[in-house]
């Protein structure tokens, strides 16, 4: 099912390109501080204040940069968050065309569970873990995947390079220790 | 408008990201345990066309050089990249394919994105001291590309022309992707994935 890499790549980069062409080069891992700061200022409004000034939060992240992620989280219907609501769709329809995925597969991959069996609260708890680092490590590094390894070296930033250093620099002895069999 | 194309493109790259096996944790372990690379490839591919439709199309005056968008590097960067491998090859996920992924009906991409809420949220709340220990100390003055862009706001780590080293770098990386072998690995009995 899954596309041939040289066809896959050629649309890929396609993607790529038209967003640099039509509007910038796509990123993700923004919008989720984006939906914590919703979440967050829906339980406690005073995270951040609109003002005659401008808007500012009490939080030093989302006022960071003349408080660029706080004036989103007020204004979800910006291009960055439709953008993720967006790709959920499409990701959603083309797995609908496709079939879907497997019901066995849907709680944990062949490769899991080669190396550590069918328990499922395990691979729940690998992938919350993982999910947290992957977010922490993103929000540090101010991009992630999409934004700095592939709309980055696409660009040929140095910001991109040295990201993709790290990411791969880490995920593949991690990976080579962690997954062994299969 | 913003809003139409905002549809648009991000319903491609999920479609997209869904169609190349990016939303498959499976192919993301066998591409870091090295036993199954296509993945690798149809990344790199797509880096190589991308660069070189931007760069040439910039050359061509069909793309705007003004929608370009760096980011600034930073000691943070290699730091949260690393963290960012770690948590990558842990999970089989990152953020955009594990929110990808949960719309496809993996269960483990929800937990994914659970966990990835709290650590961005974690991260809120520990700017300050990423700040204060020098984490966001700029490497190579920053907002830098590695040529000298005709046009663009960014400065170049080199002299050298930055569209032409896009392009040029560009298809070195296609180069890259046709010559990497489908596999680095034999070690690990690989299963081809379903």
């Amino acid at each position: 099912m899954t596309m041939n890499w040289k066809t896959g790549g050629l649309a890929l980069g396609v993607v790529f390109f038209l967003a640099v062409l039509l509007v910038k080069p796509i990123g993700v891992s923004t919008q989720f501080v984006i939906l914590d700061g919703i979440m967050w200022n829906a339980v406690d409004p005073t995270v951040i204040t609109e003002t005659a000034d401008g808007v500012t939060s009490s939080n030093a992240y989302l006022a960071k940069s003349h408080a660029k992620y706080a004036k989103h989280v007020l204004n979800p219907m910006n291009y960055s968050f439709i953008f993720v609501i967006a790709m959920v769709i499409g990701a959603a329809i083309s797995s609908f065309l496709r079939g879907g995925v497997a019901k066995a597969e849907r709680t944990m991959s062949p490769l899991w569970r080669a190396n550590f069996g069918d328990a499922a609260w395990k691979r729940y708890a690998a992938a919350f873990v993982g999910g947290f680092i992957v977010l922490y490590g993103a929000r540090l590094a101010g991009g992630c995947t999409s934004g700095h390894m592939m709309s980055g070296m696409m660009q040929t930033s140095l910001s991109g390079y040295l990201f993709t250093l790290g990411a791969f620099g880490a995920a593949i002895p991690v990976s080579l220790m962690m997954y062994k069999r299969g | 408008m913003t809003i139409v194309l905002a549809l648009v493109i991000g319903a491609l790259f999920g479609a997209v990201l869904d169609r190349i096996g990016a939303t498959n944790p499976d192919l993301l372990g066998r591409m870091l345990n090295l036993t199954n690379l296509a993945l690798a490839k149809t990344i790199l591919l797509a880096i190589g066309v991308g660069s070189v439709l931007m760069f040439g199309g910039q050359m061509a005056g069909i793309v705007e050089v003004g929608h370009m968008s760096v980011k600034t590097a930073y000691i943070g960067v290699f730091v949260g990249g690393a963290l960012l491998g770690l948590g990558w090859a842990v999970s089989g996920y990152c953020p955009g394919t594990g929110v990808a992924a949960a719309a496809t009906g993996r269960k483990d991409a929800l937990f994914f994105i659970a966990g990835g809420l709290l650590g961005a949220a974690a991260y809120m709340a520990t700017y300050p001291t990423m700040k204060a220990i020098g984490l966001m100390e700029k490497i190579g003055g920053g907002k830098v590309t590695l040529g000298t862009i005709p046009g663009a706001k960014y400065e170049g780590l080199t002299a050298i022309p930055g569209d032409f080293l896009g392009i040029l770098l560009g298809a070195l990386i296609i180069m890259v992707a046709f010559t990497l072998p489908d596999s680095l690995n034999h070690k690990a009995d690989a299963v081809p994935a379903e």
